[in-house]
């Protein structure tokens, strides 16, 4: 794939009346920096779609176009049916926000910071309450509402800004790295919240992550580097389009008819006692495969491509994990926060 | 409506703050009293102002000293806007659809209640040093600090509105508010200064909010000729006018300021 155009082809084209979010040709350009080259994409009504790539790819950029808090260079973007630059109040109305790092009053109560929240969206105190009650329930801080957000932890937080995202019912909620610094517990109990909270409000969810095990939560995901859309589908269309399986036979003999892997398309490396078999479709494989070496198989093992491999494969290198620098912002953030 | 009900929640959340912070409520009835006991009394008792009229240093420095409590209460009200952008707490604020001039209202109503009260502690705590106010003149005097305090916390937000850090807003702070505070005849009078210093007292605005205050404050007696400098009509002219101009300079500037 060129530079010049990001996009993949053959991407369906739009359909204003399904679609929650349409960009189209975004580009944004800061100090001729381009940090996002000219994407185009759509995520649909309810739909859990996902930004993967890794840090500085463009995705935290693309969401503050648009959540309204950063112009466009040039290209079009659509949320909920209203253009982010000439309707950025309407967009607002209609949109949550969790950002990367926590935006709670931190000196008031959870309740309180929901209410502060519903009424800058126009809801009363009475609304909010009501609205609040499941939400608070879903994500396990019912009991605690009337604490003062200081003593929350650090998933605690990330929960109670997820009900407040999604308080003033919004047709997307935007989720910016909802789960960095959190430890893997917490990550995986933050996604059954996000996931049912989406449910219940019905509204659509545009996350970004440089986790591979989390896109694996979304419906479809663009996988972005280097400012621009890799590639687009669902997890598993991924998988099929840039992953092959392989089978791992452990037998003590070479099969004795090479033909059966020409029969599936398989390719053979290694030797006794252990083969590296790529083919398409493994669990139908596995079968003749196990038959081609007769009786001389002690072990098999059958890999299915994950997104890690699959971005390999896109992008040429591996997703950077969080690394010393990833680290050292973080200590930053937090050193700020304690002044 | 809906933008009414924001810029209620702003200014709640300003008083909520400000009542659950004890640190803040000792310190608003801990300050008059340092201020009148050490400065009025200490400086009253250096030098004898006039004795002839029955006036003290006291009488005269007891607007000034009210008007720079509040002067602090106002642009420390302005602070939050700093401190909230460095928790993060004003991008929240500032992706809803609560319009930017909104928000600096609400900010501005917050700052100045909470800059009333202390003002009128201090004016509570008047028979203390001695003097004696009428319930009318408590409320006039009020009515004039609500201007005033406005004016700062609109100019707190201006500040504000460009500031990233705590550290950047105290120094503008030191270069900004002390000067204003020094020029505003608060603690000397107008009269006798040589040109210069004459020149910056009549171009500092809260000069003619102090000098409202004195008018209320001595009322007819022969204490107001002598020591106002302006009359009541210009005093409360400029205080209304520079409130009304820094409020929209607020809103405008706060308008293009940044989440973090």
């Amino acid at each position: 794939m060129s530079e010049a155009a990001p996009t993949p082809k053959g991407l369906p084209l739009p359909d204003a009346d399904e679609d929650v979010i349409v960009v189209r040709d975004l580009v944004k350009t800061y100090d001729r920096i381009e940090a996002v080259r000219g994407i185009s994409f759509s995520v649909r009504a309810k739909e859990v779609f996902g930004f993967l790539g890794p840090n500085g790819a463009g995705k935290t950029t693309t969401i503050k176009i648009l959540a309204t808090l950063l112009g466009p260079t040039s290209g079009h973007c659509e949320v909920a049916g209203m253009d982010v630059v000439t309707h950025q109040r309407e967009v607002r109305d209609r949109i949550g926000l969790v950002f990367q790092d926590p935006t709670l009053d931190q000196q008031l109560t959870a309740e309180e910071n929901l209410v502060f929240h519903g009424m800058l969206y126009g809801l009363s105190a009475a609304e909010v309450r009501r609205r609040a009650g499941p939400l608070m329930e879903i994500a396990g801080l019912a009991e605690r509402r009337k604490s003062i957000v200081k003593t929350y932890s650090g998933g605690m937080m990330r929960r109670l800004e997820i009900v407040r995202g999604l308080l003033h019912a919004p047709e997307v909620l935007f989720l910016d790295e909802p789960t960095i610094g959190l430890d893997p517990q917490s990550r995986a109990q933050m996604w059954e919240v996000i996931l049912s909270m989406g449910k219940e409000q019905g509204c659509s969810i545009f996350m970004t992550t440089h986790y591979m095990e989390e896109a694996e939560f979304t419906q479809r995901i663009a996988i972005i580097d280097h400012g621009g859309i890799q590639a687009i589908g669902s997890p598993a269309e991924l998988k099929r389009q840039h992953g092959t399986d392989m089978i791992i036979v452990e037998a003590d003999a070479t099969p004795e008819d090479p033909g059966w892997a020409k029969a599936l398309g398989a390719t053979v490396r290694g030797a006794s006692p252990r083969f590296e078999i790529t083919l398409p479709d493994a669990e139908t494989a596995l079968p003749r495969v196990i038959e081609a070496f007769g009786g001389h198989v002690s072990r098999v093992e059958v890999r299915r491509p994950t997104l890690e491999t699959v971005f390999l494969q896109i992008t040429g290198r591996e997703i950077r994990e969080e690394g010393p620098a990833d680290q050292m912002a973080q200590m930053h953030r937090m050193w700020r926060r304690g002044r | 409506m809906r933008t009414l009900r924001g810029i209620y929640v702003i200014w709640y959340r300003e008083i909520l703050r400000f009542l659950r912070d004890p640190s803040r409520i000792i310190g608003m009835f801990a300050q008059p009293l340092l201020y009148l006991l050490l400065i009025g009394n200490g400086i009253s008792h250096a030098f004898s102002l006039n004795a002839a009229h029955g006036a003290n240093y006291m009488s005269f420095m007891f607007p000034g000293i009210v008007g720079m409590s509040v002067l602090f209460t106002s642009i420390f009200g302005a602070v939050s806007i700093v401190w909230d952008r460095e928790f993060g707490f004003l991008k929240e604020v500032f992706v809803s659809p609560l319009p930017r001039w909104a928000i600096a209202i609400g900010k501005a109503a917050g700052g100045s209640s909470v800059a009333l009260i202390q003002g009128a502690v201090m004016l509570l705590l008047a028979p203390a040093v001695g003097l004696h106010l009428t319930i009318p003149t408590f409320l006039e005097m009020l009515g004039v600090l609500l201007l005033v305090s406005l004016a700062l916390v609109a100019l707190g937000i201006v500040i504000a509105s460009r500031m990233s850090t705590m550290q950047g807003f105290q120094m503008v702070m030191n270069f900004i508010i002390m000067p204003l505070f020094f020029l505003s005849g608060a603690l000397y009078p107008l009269r006798g200064m040589p040109g210069w210093l004459y020149t910056l007292m009549h171009i500092d605005p809260l000069t003619y909010g102090v000098d409202a205050l004195r008018h209320i404050m001595y009322g007819i007696s022969p204490l107001a000729t002598l020591l106002t400098s302006f009359s009541m009509g210009l005093d409360l002219l400029v205080t209304v006018g520079v409130t009304a101009v820094l409020l929209v300079v607020a809103g405008v500037l706060f308008n293009g300021a940044k989440t973090a």
